[in-house]
C-alpha cells in the first residue's frame, strides 16, 4: 500500500490541530481531508473510502464517540484513531470497545504517530490481501452461482460442466432445497444454448390438465376458459432449456406425452392437431427415488431411461457441512447487496448453523440467514437472530377458533418447521404434495408458511 | 534562480563556521545558490509559556514577514513544537518559502560531540529545505527525505537526497521554469 493510496480523514474542532496534523501527514504522501466537526464527518463518510480516520474525542455538537459509532457502520474497514487531550481510562476503554483502532493522547511524540501510522497501513494491507485471497478462493469454489468446497459437490460441478457441453437430457436428483434449479440454470448458462431461454416449471404445483396446457400450450376453445391460443413452456423454451422440477410427481398420461416429445422433438397444443417442432434441452429434477417409482409401477421405465441419460445427484447440506461457512458468506453478500447494508455474523452463530441438521437444505439456510439479517441489530447476526430453536407452541386460544383457522395455522407451523421443504411438510402432514400446494394457495401461504400478502415482492 | 538564505535566529550562536557548513550542504543538495543572512532577529509571538516551547508554525509565519526574499531556513537552538506533537526537529511550508530547524533535541541523549550535533542539524536542514522544494517524505533507506521521529532515525540518513528525490527536484525545477 503506497502513501498515495491511503485516504486519511482528520476530524478536529481546533484549526491549528487540523493544520499541523494534516501537514505532517501530507509530507508522508497521504491523501488528507480535514473537517472541523462530527456531523459533516459522518456525511463525508457516506461516500468514498477512508483508510484512516483521526478523530478528536471532545468536540462541540456530535462528539468523537458518536462519530466513531457511525464510522464503524459506514466505513467498517477504516481504522479509527481517537485523539484526546483529556485521557481517562474510561473513555479510552469505551472507544476501544466501540471499535477504535487505537487512541493517542495529545500532544503525542513524533515516533508514536509514525509507528501508529505504520501499524495501521500494515494492518490495512493485510485486510486488503485477505479480501483478495478470499476472492481467489471463492473463484476456486464456484461454478457460476454454485458455491462449494466439498469434494462431492466438485464431482457434481465437473459432471455438470461436461453435461452442459452435450445436448443430452439431464436428470438432477436431490432433496428439496439442495439447489436443483440453481444447478439447472448454471448448466444452461454454460451450454451452447445460453443465448436461448431458460424456462422452469414445477410439475407438482399444478393439476394434470393445467400442467398439460402449461407445458404444451392450448388452442383457442380447447377447454372452458381457453379464450385465446397460448404457447406452452416447450415452445417458449425453443432453442433453450426447459427445467421440469418435481418430475416424479407427474401423471401417467403426462409421462407418455413427455416421452413422445423427448423422442420426436415435436409437440401438439391442447385442442390442436398441428405438430410443432421444438428444439429444447430438458433438464428434469426430482427429490423422489425414480428407480423405486419404476419398480412400484408409478413411473414409466422408458421415460426414466430417456431422462436418466446423465444423472447428477446433489448431496444434502447435512452431508457437506464444510460448505456452511462459505455458503453463509455468499448469502450474506447477496443479502447485504439487496438490503444495501453490510451484514456480518458472529462465530457463535456460525457454530449454531453447523450444528443444525438442515432438513430444508441450502434453501432453508438462505431463509434462516435472511431472517437473521432482517432482525440483526447493527448488521451483526447473533445466535438468537437465527430462530433455530424448537418451533413455538400453538397458542392456547387456537382451540377456540374455526377449523379452517386451525388448519391454516397448523400448515403454516409445519411449513415453517420444514424450512420451505414442501415435500417434508407434506410427509409430516400425511397428505400429498398437490393437496398441500392447493391448501397453501387457499390459505395464501408461501413455502415458509408465511402470509403471501406480507411477503415483499 | 531564487537564493536560499540561512538565518541564525537562536539563543547561543554556534559560530560562523557551523552556519557556513549548513550553507554548503544546502548548496550541494539543491540546484540553487545559498547565502548567510546576517541581520539580527528573534521570532516574535512564537513562545508558548504553558509548554515552555516555541511554536514552529508561528516561527514560519514570522520568517516569511521578517526575513529576506527567497527561500529562508531559520536555524535555532530553542525547543520547537507543533500543537499535536511533543516536539519537532523542524518544520517547513511544503512547496512554500520558509523552513526552521533546531538543534535543541539533536544532542539527545546527552551528547558532547558538537560535530555529531552539527552533522544531524545539516541533515534536518536539507530535509526541511527539501519540503520547501516540494519533496515529500521518502521511503528509500538512507535518503535525507526519510521521516525522522528520533535521533536514531536522523543518524541512519545521509545528508543528501536519493537519486529519485533528485529526479523529482530536477523535474520540479523544470516545471517551475
Amino acid at each position: 500500500m503506497n502513501g498515495s493510496d491511503v485516504q486519511v480523514l482528520v476530524v478536529d474542532d481546533e484549526e491549528i490541530v487540523r493544520e499541523s496534523l494534516g501537514g505532517w501527514l501530507e509530507k508522508d504522501g497521504y491523501k488528507v481531508s480535514m473537517l472541523p466537526e462530527g456531523r459533516s464527518a459522518v456525511e463525508r463518510m457516506k461516500s468514498g473510502r477512508w483508510t484512516v480516520v483521526l478523530l478528536d474525542l471532545k468536540m462541540p455538537g456530535m462528539d468523537g464517540l458518536q462519530v466513531l459509532e457511525e464510522a464503524r457502520k459506514l466505513q467498517p474497514d477504516a481504522a479509527v484513531i481517537m485523539m484526546t487531550a483529556y485521557a481517562t481510562v474510561d473513555t479510552a476503554v469505551t472507544a476501544m470497545k466501540l471499535g477504535a483502532f487505537d487512541y493517542l493522547v495529545k500532544p503525542f511524540a513524533p515516533e508514536e504517530l509514525s509507528l501508529l501510522m505504520q501499524k495501521v497501513i500494515a494492518q490495512q494491507s493485510l485486510v486488503r490481501d485477505n479480501a483478495i485471497l478470499r476472492q481467489e478462493l471463492k473463484k476456486e469454489y464456484r461454478f457460476r452461482d454454485c458455491v462449494s468446497k466439498s469434494p462431492a459437490m466438485h464431482r457434481v460441478f465437473d459432471l455438470a460442466q461436461v453435461a452442459a457441453r452435450s445436448h443430452s437430457t439431464i436428470l438432477i436428483l436431490g432433496e428439496s432445497g439442495t439447489g436443483k434449479e440453481v444447478l439447472a440454470r448454471t448448466i444452461h448458462a454454460e451450454s451452447s444454448r445460453a443465448e436461448g431461454a431458460f424456462v422452469a416449471v414445477s410439475c407438482a404445483a399444478l393439476t394434470e390438465t393445467l400442467l398439460e396446457s402449461e407445458l404444451f400450450g392450448h388452442e383457442r376453445g380447447a377447454f372452458t376458459g381457453a379464450i385465446a391460443r397460448r404457447k406452452g413452456k416447450f415452445e417458449l423454451a425453443h432453442q433453450g432449456t426447459l427445467c421440469l422440477d418435481e418430475i416424479g410427481d407427474i401423471s401417467p398420461k403426462l409421462q407418455l406425452d413427455l416421452l413422445r416429445v423427448l423422442e420426436e422433438h415435436k409437440i401438439q397444443r391442447v385442442g390442436g392437431n398441428e405438430n410443432i417442432d421444438v428444439d429444447v434441452r430438458v433438464i428434469a429434477a426430482t427429490n423422489r427415488d425414480l428407480k423405486k417409482a419404476v419398480a412400484e409401477g408409478s413411473f414409466r421405465e422408458d421415460l426414466f431411461y430417456r431422462l436418466n441419460v446423465i444423472p447428477v445427484t446433489l448431496p444434502p447440506l447435512r452431508d457437506r457441512k464444510e460448505d456452511i461457512p462459505l455458503l453463509t458468506e455468499h448469502f450474506l453478500e447477496q443479502l447485504g447487496a439487496e438490503m444495501s447494508r453490510r451484514v456480518q455474523i458472529l462465530p457463535e452463530a456460525i457454530a449454531a448453523l453447523l450444528a443444525y441438521e438442515w432438513p430444508g437444505n441450502v434453501r432453508e439456510l438462505r431463509n434462516v440467514l435472511e431472517r437473521g439479517a432482517v432482525v440483526a441489530q447493527n448488521g451483526i447476526i447473533r445466535v438468537a437472530d437465527l430462530g433455530l430453536g424448537p418451533p413455538g407452541e400453538v397458542p392456547d386460544t387456537a382451540g377456540l377458533g374455526t377449523l379452517e383457522g386451525m388448519e391454516r395455522r397448523h400448515i403454516a407451523l409445519v411449513l415453517g418447521h420444514a424450512g420451505g421443504n414442501v415435500s417434508q411438510a407434506a410427509r409430516l402432514l400425511a397428505i400429498d404434495r398437490v393437496t398441500l400446494y392447493n391448501k397453501m394457495k387457499k390459505y395464501q401461504l408461501n413455502r415458509d408458511g408465511e402470509d403471501v400478502e406480507q411477503t415483499p415482492a | 534562480m531564487e537564493q536560499m538564505q540561512v538565518w541564525w535566529i537562536g539563543e547561543r550562536h554556534p559560530g560562523e563556521a557551523a552556519l557556513d557548513y549548513l550553507r554548503l550542504r544546502l548548496a550541494q543538495a539543491f540546484p540553487a545558490p545559498a547565502a548567510i543572512w546576517t541581520q539580527a532577529g528573534r521570532p516574535e509571538g512564537a513562545f508558548d509559556p504553558r509548554r515552555k516551547q516555541w511554536s514552529s508554525s508561528r516561527i514560519l509565519s514570522w520568517l516569511a514577514s521578517a526575513g529576506p526574499a527567497g527561500k529562508v531556513l531559520g536555524v535555532t537552538d530553542v525547543d520547537l513544537f507543533v500543537p499535536i506533537l511533543t516536539f519537532v526537529f523542524g518544520e517547513a511550508q511544503l512547496g512554500g518559502r520558509t523552513a526552521v530547524v533546531s538543534s535543541a533535541r539533536l544532542g539527545h541523549p546527552v551528547v558532547h560531540d558538537e560535530r555529531l550535533v552539527l552533522s544531524r542539524l545539516a541533515k534536518e536542514s536539507v530535509h526541511e529545505m527539501g519540503h520547501v522544494f516540494g519533496l515529500l517524505h521518502c521511503g528509500v533507506p538512507g535518503c535525507v527525505m526519510g521521516r525522522s521521529a528520533d535521533v536514531q532515525d536522523v543518524d541512519r540518513k545521509r545528508v543528501e537526497p536519493c537519486p529519485s528525490c533528485r529526479e523529482r527536484l530536477a523535474h520540479g525545477i523544470r516545471e517551475a521554469i
